[in-house]
């Protein structure tokens, strides 16, 4: 028994020290980026001269600044994801409130139709939208790259089903009280689904943020394009080459935020993957 | 008091006469966005699909399914097929498995805990085009840390984006590095979830630890593992960004998988009708894992 109890101990001890090498590793990109972005430009790296040089700087951020209109990117990135978001926020809670509590003629058909947006991949659909963008004129626009994501098959259910498990009382009583629907599903309706609101809301946030195709399809500017795709078009600059801490250091500017902002709201963060699960 | 009763009858005959569109009305701005960005343009990719639009034919020709014979006698497009078909079915399992053993192991308290979870999980959060740029430097021939790594073992330094060989693995690689976190979450939430009387039940009768995982856990998590395969499946199937970003596709046509081959054949071959087609080879592809993945969506919101 007692020979069974070290041998388990062992095994725990060996395995614990494998899942550490294991967690280090995938650690070690994000430290190295870390590291090379402030990495002294002049002195090359090699592999004698891989981490951090002889001193710590900033310059690569500053140059990185001055190539590419991250600034910009920013704006563009936030303009298109709150954009988004304000719309959708609208959108299903209408929809939401419509298939929770009226009944109607056609509810079922409608109820499918809008669902078959989660059966087919957006990005299956870049053809028609990208034509469909260009009939409009708005090719390289930040309303472009928003456009086909104002209804939201995924919001519109989860709100649906938030809304149903809301007693259809509070409803009546609101509505005698004098109440119309707008008021009734902003005072009754909107406040308990702030959960689902938020986890919707922050599932949204990553995707968008996060999306490279369509913004790749339908911006071919600064003023348009977000942060993902002006971070392609930076490292792929000719003249950037394989400046290792200039390209470290863009790809910094684009995600440290986003690492920052992960560290502080954690547990939200993951609570919404949780929600979702739908990206 | 009369009066009062009076308008009120008015306001409620009113309200119903407005309750019959009022409906419609708040499923209008969907609809409208779901039929103008889904509905119609699903129909017209089948649709284009069966037509002949490229630089050669401006004015699109009906080719019933000549796209599709295309295509499938391409050995590009074969190609295409095979490299989307290994890429999802080796990242798929791997990280998905290993998913499920960090979750298992991550899941008691221990020092450092929240650090470990953190490692696996950051990933999750960077947007694939900067994940890919900082893969992009791990494979840097000679110094990049890969090959740094692998020098460790005698093994010398590989051109792993620059070989037809490896390219698609490096890449696989950066995919597994990518979501393992993403798929441990969902672990780590379904072993919450599991019921503890069992557990002390199968210790009372001697059950090991390992017998209880083999035994309990893994069986009760079925439910996440069709979940998460499902998302993994379908997020492998639209890889897309990477592919861009670290290898253009190449060295010849090793990592070109199909969304890439979608976006090549609109914007580099100008050929509509085939893109189209393809498209529409992407959506059948994927059907059964969205269908899937919805209903299982549904079961969850609608039973949680």
């Amino acid at each position: 028994m007692n020979k069974r109890r070290t041998l388990a101990s062992i095994f725990n001890a060996l395995g614990l020290l494998g899942l550490a090498i294991i967690a280090f590793g995938w650690a070690i990109p994000m430290l190295w980026a870390m590291a090379v972005s402030v990495h002294p430009p002049n002195e090359p790296l090699s592999a004698t001269n891989l981490w951090f040089g002889t001193y710590l700087t900033l310059e690569n951020y500053g140059q990185a600044f001055k190539i590419a209109p991250f600034a910009q990117y920013y704006l563009n990135t936030i303009l298109i994801v709150f954009g988004i978001l304000a719309v959708q926020l609208v959108t299903i809670s209408l929809a939401g409130y419509a298939f929770a509590r009226f009944r109607f003629r056609g509810q079922n058909v409608l109820f499918f139709l809008i669902l078959l947006q989660l059966m087919v991949p957006s990005s299956a659909l870049i053809v028609p939208n990208y034509s469909t963008i260009r009939q409009l004129k708005l090719f390289d626009t930040l309303l472009a790259v928003m456009l086909p994501f104002f209804g939201s098959a995924f919001g519109t259910f989860l709100l649906r089903q938030t809304f149903k498990t809301i007693p259809r009382d509070l409803d009546d009583a609101s509505k005698m009280d004098g109440a119309n629907w707008l008021q009734t599903l902003w005072h009754v309706y909107i406040p308990p689904a702030r959960p689902a609101l938020i986890a919707f809301a922050l599932s949204s946030i990553s995707f968008h943020w996060n999306d490279f195709l369509w913004p790749l399809v339908v911006t071919n500017s600064i003023t348009s394009r977000p942060l993902t795709v002006g971070l392609a078009v930076f490292t792929q600059l000719g003249e950037i080459g394989a400046q290792w801490p200039l390209v470290t250091a863009g790809t910094m500017i684009v995600v440290g935020p986003l690492l920052l902002l992960f560290l502080i709201f954690q547990r939200q963060f993951i609570e919404s993957f949780l929600h979702s699960g739908l990206k | 008091m009369t009066s009062s009763i009076t308008l009120r009858a008015g306001h409620e005959r009113r309200f119903r006469f407005g309750a019959a569109a009022l409906p419609y009305l708040l499923l209008l701005p969907t609809l409208f966005f779901v039929t103008v960005f889904t509905l119609w343009p699903s129909a017209r990719v089948f649709y284009d699909s069966l037509f002949v639009q490229n630089q050669a034919v401006k004015i699109p020709e009906f080719t019933g399914l000549g796209n599709y014979a295309l295509l499938f006698d391409s050995m590009a497009f074969r190609q295409v097929l095979a490299n989307t078909f290994v890429y999802v079915s080796v990242t798929v399992p791997i990280s998905v498995l290993l998913a499920l053993v960090l979750a298992l192991v991550l899941n008691r308290k221990f020092r450092g805990l929240g650090l470990y979870r953190l490692a696996f999980f950051y990933p999750t959060v960077l947007p694939m085009v900067s994940a890919a740029t900082i893969w992009l430097f791990m494979y840097t021939p000679g110094y990049g840390l890969v090959n740094v790594f692998i020098a460790t073992f005698g093994i010398k330094s590989q051109n792993w984006l620059g070989s037809s060989d490896l390219a698609l693995i490096a890449l696989m690689i950066l995919g597994i590095w990518k979501q393992t976190g993403y798929f441990m979450i969902f672990y780590l939430a379904g072993l919450q979830g599991l019921p503890h009387e069992i557990f002390e039940a199968a210790d009372l009768d001697g059950a090991s630890t390992l017998q209880a995982t083999r035994y309990l856990t893994v069986p009760l998590l079925m439910g996440t593992t069709l979940f998460v395969t499902t998302i993994a499946v379908i997020n492998a199937f639209e890889s897309v960004d990477q592919v861009y970003l670290m290898t253009n596709g190449g060295p010849i046509n090793s990592t070109a998988m199909l969304l890439f081959h979608l976006w090549q054949t609109l914007f580099s071959f100008l050929d509509f009708g085939r893109a189209n087609a393809i498209s529409v080879i992407l959506i059948v592809a994927l059907l059964i894992f969205t269908i899937t993945n919805f209903v299982y969506t549904e079961r969850r919101t609608t039973y949680e």
